[in-house]
Parts: structure tokens; C-alpha cells; sequence
């Protein structure tokens, strides 16, 4: 049984066929890079998943266990957690208090809550601006906001939506090797990406994504190597890492 | 009950409904303008009245004359209110926009109860009694009047949002405020102008209705409630909802006041609101927005 | 700095002791009253966020139910008030499941409020059973302690500050708990919330209990004080207005908020509250300026300029 399975999910917007009929699974402790050109439909997908949006057909399950239907914050009960493509904080929190939020899905207990989110922060690389408000932030910390956050919920599913959009090479490489972390303590992470080289190199699998439809999946070398994905950014230079 | 009663019921409640579109439309143009609720806009009604009511007493000019002076007086203070109250809490977080507006209803409530004294007034014209019957149907002439008129300054602003240039702008600025400015709007003095034709809307409404209703410092609260009725009933924003919206509270207090007694029907109408808040929040004509 | 709260404590309490002014007695009691109600209001408004603009709706229900109790049955108020409390909290999670059910947010959701406060106000004003137009008058009986009647003010001094006390330390523990982190959540961004394991409907509703409760208990106290309720002091616009005032003005969503916004407010409205309606006038004039004044230079209220100023210095 897949960690994360999704089968047949499809979503119209009044005219607008934004996913159609998609099959997707992701094991466990796995990568899995989501991929494909503006408007291919990606966080649509996302928003399915995590239960705030509703298909028009199809289903997803988490360890078996059917997801469609419930309320984003019963599915993240569940384990599964996401960001968003552009971020959420709690602006006037400080940042351990919003990760603590994040922390409160597995704990009841404010000082436990915030020793986790502790834990997190320094896992993330923002133990130095504990105290600062969220709003305060550059883009770069908040989109590693956007990740503890997520990973505090002490999820089997991690989401990220574009976390590494807008940063520099030093932060990708940083998170870069956070998600590799993640991973490493048994979380299957599902990684929607533009930044192509990081997306290849960190990812076991990469599906691709065009005008709704999945028209690839597989090795990061294979898809790479595909001529529909190709033509899909047409006119884009491809580099593999 | 005779089919008379009932069909007169009905006739009040399209006529009172007339006066509340009015009062609705002020209220709908300001909030598809500039995306702000205006709780001073029964207090600022209440205001139109006093002053038309005072013209009559103290100087024997009608309402309907009097509106000659209220209406662009009533334009002025719309305008000076935006610049001066509104400018300021444009890009706050709602619920400061709505405190601003609830504050200066406050003040301006209880202004009019230190000048005015909590006393409700009467102005009774030479007409203020008279009636025009319609087969077996009575109606009664101040009513009549207010409904025409109601009917007419909708009517004109219709013609002025879609036929004038400054109309245009005001629409211009309601769909995309950035955009408006892009193109050379001045969106601020758009904005003034909005609240300005939405006061002078309130103005019009409450001249039109003193003959027949009664004058208090209270009399804004129930009106403000009524107008958001009609509004969220019709759709804010939309013009014909305030419309629609407008009649449909008219006949419903009218006809409610048949059955039930006295100040009772008012629960009909707040029961409206709250099933219509609850159900359909973008109004029946209006569409559902961010 | 830490000292401080004990220390105003400490001056609270021994000020009647020491001062005989029957005035400043009853204006400070008036003071922490509204510093209860608001603090009531707080809860709901300020710490998760949903601006209600009919909170009288609670306070009229704790006011009308623990006198009609009172007067129809003889039950001592000092039980009745949390009679109305019990019924505050029903209707007020009627109120917030149909709200909240709905997603209400902004100014929908106060605008809802408003209406329910309006339907008890008319059906209050229409109903000769509890009194009409003309309200409820509890029966004076003396000093009678039993009967939560005193002869002398300062027992009423005492009580709603041991009730302020209570509730603010309430709301401290509310601040640190898990309920009030994820009610600060949904303040801040709610589908972020949601996404995080917030149940955004049960927390809102939980807050709204928690706030009709306590604005009860605070109308049960006005209605012993002032031996006198009826519709538009119970159920008014004027009194939401009241309630949200001193929590705006000293700052939403902070445990001193409602204590400094009342202290700020001073007695304005004590006194001549219920009296000539002419005077009645001028404070809530006040008031309306006030609230337009704090809106544009103190958008967070008085605690959150002071922490702005803390941060800059």
C-alpha cells in the first residue's frame, strides 16, 4: 500500500478542465517531484489532496484511508500537511509561535508544543529569528517558515508548494538538504518545483504535469530525456544537474 | 380580511419598498465603489430629515422644494465625510473600516439627540393626509409621491452611472481600483464623489419620507439595518438587487404588519436577514465575491 | 515592571477602605465592570478575532434572566446569574453554529450578531412577561447580602473586582493554552490554520461560548447594581457599542486591553447612564469620536502602541 494514492481525481472551474483523471502514488520515505509549466495545474492538485478543494471525481488515500470529503484540518490530523505556493504566516506571531501552531496537531501541552517547535526551528535553520514576527521576515525565511510550519504538524505526507521559488542559490542548497533530512526521518514528501536543478536532483521520482494532464512519470533522467515533456516547456532550456 | 386591506398592505409595502431601494442604493454605490460598509448611513439619513424637517417648521418650504438646498448640501457633507473620516481606514483591516463608520454614527446619532432632544417629530403638510385611490385601494399621497421620487433619482443615477463620464470613472473604480488609476482616474476624488451621490441618495429618501414617517435621533438605527437587509437581500453591490431587495422588504414589513403587531414585524425582517446571511450571502441577484 | 499588576491589585483593594467619596467608589465600580464585559467581549473578539456588533445580546440574557428568576421565583440572584450564563452560552453557540457553520466572517458575522441582539431587543420590548417597554425592577430588600443586595456600594466594588480578577486571569491562561494559540491563528490567517490541524468551527464556537458566558455573568451584575433592566439597556445597540469600546481602545486581543480602555474612558458613563436622556447624549458623542480617533492613530489600541513603542526603544 502507497503511502499516498491518488487515482482518478479530476476538477473543472466552470469551462477550465484544470486536472483530468490523475493517478499518482507516492511510497514511503519517498520524493516525489511534481512538475510542468504555469497553469499546469499543480497546486490545484495540491489543494485537492490536503482537502480544500473538491474534485468533480476520483479519490485519495492516505494509507488506505480515503481522504475526499474531509476537512483540511481532519487530514492533517491525519498526517498529511502542505504549504502554500504563496505563503500563509501568521503575521503578527513571532515565528516559534507559529510553528507552535503546527505543534499543537500532536500535542496538548503548550511548554511540550513549544519545545517541538524548538526542535523544528533547528532543524530548519531558523532558531535565530525565533523571536522575530513573522511578519518581518524576507521571502527566503518565510518560505522556510512555510516548511516548519508544516513539518511541526509531525506529518507521514509533506506538501511543499514552490518553497524554493525566489531564493538564491546558497538557500536552495540549505533547502535542499533540509528536505533531504526530512526524508531521511521517514517522511514521503510530495515537491512541487520550477527550480529545475534542485527538483532532479532531489527527487526519486518526477511526474509531470500539462494542462491538467500527467503526460509523464518516472527517473528524473527518463523524464528529462521525454520529448512530450520537452515540448511541454517548450522553447525552455533543460539542464539535469 | 378583505382582499381591499390586503391589497392596500401590499400597495404601502411597494411604496415604502421604493423609499428603502433608495436608501439601499446609497449604501450598495458606496460599498461597489469603495468595498466599505457604511453604519452612518441611517444616521446621515436621520440628519436629511431633520433638516427638511426644520426648513418646513421654521421657513414653510416643502420637502420636495427644500431638496433644491438639502440635495447638494447633502452631496457636500458625503464628499467632505469620505475625505476627512474614510480616507484614512481605506487600506485598514475591515473591521477597523466598520469601527470608523460605527463611530461616526455614534457621533452623529447622538449630536442630533443633544441639538434635537429624543422627542419624536411630525411634519404635517397640506397633503400629508390626502389620499388617491386606485379601484378599491387607497393610497396614501405622501407615500405616492416619495415612491415617484424614489423612482425618479434612481432612475437619474442609473442614467449618470451608465450614460456620463464621471459615472463611468465611479464604475472604472469599483472594478479595479489600480487599474482606474493606471488610466489617469483620480480614484480618490471618485471615491469622494461615491459617498457624496450616496449621501445625497439618503438625503433625497429621508426629505421624501418626512411627511409620512417620523422624526428621531433613533430613527437611523432601524433604517441602517433595513437598508443592509435590502442590500445583503439583493446583493451588494448591485444596483438592481437594492432594487429588488428594496420592494421585497417593503411588502414583507407591510404585509407582516397586518398580522403581527406593531414593532413585532420588525423581527420578521431581522429573521430575513439572518436566513438570507446564512443561505445566500451574495444576495439573490448578486454574485458571489472573494 | 512585573510587580505592577499586584501592586494595582493591592491599591484596588485597600482604596475603599481608605477613601470615603461615594463617587469614586462607584465610578471605579463602574470601571472594572465594563472592564468585565469587556473583557468578555475580548475573548471572542479580540483573541479570535470575530467582531461581534451585538454582544448585548449576552448581557441582556444574564441581566433579564437572573432578575426574572429573581422576581418571578424568588431565586437568589447570586444562582440565577449563572442560570444566565447557562442560557448566554446556549444561545450563543445557536448563534455561532449558524454563523460559523456558514463561515460568517468580517462584516457578515457582526452584522448577524446585530440582528439576533435586535430580535431579543423587540421581542423583549413586546413581551408583557418580562416586563415590555418598561423592563424588569428588582424588588430592593435592604442590605441582603443573601439576596445580592447591599446596603452599602462597596460590597458591589468588591464583587465585580473579584470577578475582573478572575477573568483576566482566566483570559492569561486562555493566552498561553493551546485553545488560545489556535484561536490567535484563526485571527491571524484561518485556512492556514486549517491546514494546520485548527478545527477553525469548534475553536470559534468554544471562544463564543466562553464570551457569552462571561458578558452574562457581567449583565447579572449591572441588573443587581442598578436594580433595573429593560430592553434597550439590556439588548440596545448603544450597549454592544459600550461593551466593544473599552477592548477596541485599549486593545483587542490583550489581557489589559479592556482594563485600560475602561480606566481611559473613565466614568463617562456611569452615573448618567439611564438618567436624563439629554446627558446620555453627550457621552456616547464622546465615544463616537473616540472610536474614530483610535481607528486611524491607534489601530491596535493603546497596548499596541505602547508595544510598538517598546520595540522601537
Amino acid at each position: 500500500m502507497a503511502a499516498l494514492e491518488v487515482r482518478g481525481v479530476s476538477k473543472r472551474f466552470g469551462g477550465l478542465r484544470a486536472l483530468s483523471e490523475i493517478d499518482l502514488r507516492l511510497g514511503d520515505a519517498e520524493i516525489l517531484g511534481l512538475i510542468g509549466p504555469n497553469g499546469a495545474g499543480k497546486t490545484t492538485l495540491f489543494s485537492v489532496i490536503s482537502g480544500f478543494l473538491r474534485p468533480d471525481a476520483g479519490s485519495v488515500h492516505l494509507d488506505g484511508r480515503e481522504l475526499l470529503g474531509l476537512r483540511p484540518h481532519l487530514i492533517c490530523r491525519l498526517g498529511l500537511a502542505r504549504t502554500f505556493q504563496i505563503v500563509q504566516p501568521f503575521p503578527h506571531l513571532s515565528v516559534v509561535d507559529n510553528v507552535m501552531i503546527g505543534a499543537f496537531n500532536r500535542s496538548s501541552d503548550s511548554r511540550r508544543a513549544r519545545r517541538q517547535a524548538l526542535e523544528v526551528l533547528a532543524r530548519t535553520g531558523l532558531a535565530h529569528v525565533a523571536d522575530r514576527a513573522a511578519q518581518v521576515l524576507p521571502i527566503g525565511l518565510r518560505k522556510r517558515l512555510e516548511l516548519a510550519r508544516a513539518l511541526a504538524t509531525g506529518p507521514r505526507i509533506l506538501l511543499l508548494d514552490e518553497v524554493m521559488a525566489g531564493l538564491n542559490p546558497a538557500e536552495v542548497e540549505e533547502t535542499v538538504a533540509i528536505i533531504r533530512a526530512i526524508r531521511e526521518s521517514g517522511i514521503a514528501i510530495l515537491v512541487i518545483e520550477h527550480v529545475m536543478a534542485a527538483v532532479m536532483e532531489l527527487s526519486d521520482r518526477i511526474a509531470v504535469l500539462h494542462h491538467g494532464e500527467l503526460i509523464a512519470e518516472g527517473p528524473p533522467a527518463e523524464v528529462a530525456r521525454d520529448p512530450k515533456v520537452v515540448g511541454a516547456y517548450l522553447g525552455e532550456p533543460f539542464l539535469a544537474a | 380580511m378583505s382582499s381591499a386591506v390586503v391589497l392596500s398592505s401590499l400597495a404601502n409595502g411597494v411604496m415604502l419598498g421604493g423609499l428603502y431601494a433608495l436608501v439601499a442604493l446609497g449604501l450598495t454605490l458606496i460599498f461597489g465603489v469603495m468595498k466599505i460598509i457604511n453604519f452612518a448611513h441611517g444616521a446621515l439619513m436621520m440628519w436629511a430629515m431633520y433638516a427638511s424637517f426644520w426648513l418646513a417648521k421654521l421657513g414653510g418650504v416643502d420637502p420636495y422644494l427644500s431638496l433644491a438646498v438639502t440635495l447638494p448640501l447633502g452631496f457636500a457633507v458625503g464628499y467632505a465625510i469620505q475625505r476627512a473620516v474614510i480616507t484614512p481606514v481605506l487600506e485598514a483591516p475591515e473591521h477597523n473600516q466598520l469601527l470608523m463608520t460605527l463611530g461616526l454614527a455614534l457621533f452623529l446619532e447622538n449630536l442630533a439627540l443633544l441639538t434635537f432632544k429624543a422627542d419624536p417629530r411630525t411634519l404635517l403638510v397640506s397633503y400629508s393626509q390626502a389620499s388617491v385611490s386606485l379601484g378599491p385601494i387607497l393610497l396614501s399621497l405622501p407615500r405616492l409621491l416619495a415612491f415617484a421620487g424614489a423612482l425618479a433619482v434612481t432612475l437619474l443615477l442609473f442614467l449618470f452611472l451608465k450614460f456620463t463620464d464621471l459615472g463611468k470613472a465611479l464604475r472604472a473604480a469599483a472594478e479595479e481600483r489600480d487599474g482606474a488609476a493606471l488610466v489617469g482616474i483620480p480614484v480618490q476624488r471618485v471615491y469622494a464623489v461615491a459617498f457624496g451621490i450616496g449621501t445625497a441618495c439618503v438625503t433625497a429618501a429621508g426629505a421624501m419620507a418626512v411627511p409620512f414617517f417620523y422624526v428621531s435621533p433613533e430613527v437611523g438605527n432601524t433604517l441602517v439595518i433595513t437598508a443592509f437587509v435590502v442590500v445583503v437581500l439583493g446583493g451588494m453591490g448591485s444596483f438592481a438587487g437594492a432594487l429588488a431587495g428594496g420592494l421585497l422588504v417593503g411588502v414583507v414589513e407591510s404585509l407582516g404588519g397586518l398580522f403581527v403587531h406593531g414593532s413585532l414585524a420588525q423581527i420578521g425582517i431581522f429573521a430575513l436577514f439572518i436566513l438570507v446571511l446564512l443561505f445566500k450571502p451574495s444576495g439573490l441577484l448578486g454574485t458571489p465575491s472573494a | 515592571m512585573r510587580r505592577l499588576p499586584l501592586l494595582l491589585l493591592a491599591a484596588a483593594l485597600v482604596i475603599p477602605l481608605l477613601v470615603r467619596s461615594e463617587y469614586l467608589i462607584g465610578t471605579l465600580t463602574l470601571i472594572y465592570f465594563f472592564a468585565f464585559v469587556g473583557q468578555g467581549w475580548n475573548i471572542l473578539g479580540g483573541y479570535a478575532g470575530q467582531f461581534s456588533f451585538g454582544h448585548a445580546l449576552f448581557f441582556g440574557i444574564g441581566a433579564y434572566t437572573s432578575s426574572l428568576l429573581f422576581v418571578k421565583a424568588g431565586l437568589t440572584p447570586w444562582v440565577g446569574m449563572w442560570c444566565g450564563a447557562a442560557l448566554a452560552v446556549l444561545v450563543g453557540l445557536v448563534t455561532g453554529h449558524l454563523s460559523f457553520r456558514f463561515g460568517l466572517r468580517g462584516a457578515y458575522f457582526a452584522l448577524i450578531m446585530l440582528a439576533f441582539a435586535e430580535i431579543f431587543r423587540v421581542a423583549a420590548t413586546n413581551l408583557d412577561w418580562v416586563g415590555g417597554s418598561f423592563g424588569i425592577l428588582v424588588p430592593l430588600r435592604g442590605h441582603a447580602p443573601a439576596l445580592f443586595q447591599f446596603g452599602d456600594k462597596r460590597y458591589f466594588y468588591y464583587i465585580i473586582l473579584v470577578m475582573l480578577v478572575a477573568a483576566c486571569y482566566g483570559v492569561r491562561r486562555l493566552e498561553n493554552s493551546k485553545l488560545g494559540y489556535q484561536m490567535a491563528a484563526i485571527r491571524e490567517n484561518e485556512s492556514a490554520a486549517e491546514g494546520l490541524g485548527v478545527n477553525a468551527y469548534q475553536v470559534k464556537l468554544t471562544a463564543m461560548a466562553l464570551s457569552a458566558g462571561l458578558t452574562a455573568l457581567g449583565g447579572s451584575f449591572y441588573a443587581q447594581y442598578f436594580s433595573y433592566v429593560d430592553p434597550a439597556i439590556g439588548f440596545g445597540p448603544a450597549n454592544s457599542i459600550e461593551i466593544l469600546l473599552r477592548p477596541i481602545i485599549g486593545g483587542a486581543g490583550t489581557v489589559w486591553g479592556p482594563l485600560l480602555g475602561s480606566f481611559l474612558l473613565g466614568g463617562l458613563g456611569e452615573g448618567t447612564r439611564g438618567l436624563v436622556k439629554s446627558y446620555a447624549g453627550v457621552h456616547l458623542m464622546i465615544y463616537g469620536v473616540i472610536l474614530m480617533g483610535a481607528v486611524v492613530f491607534l489601530p491596535h489600541g493603546v497596548m499596541g502602541w505602547l508595544r510598538q513603542r517598546g520595540r522601537r526603544g
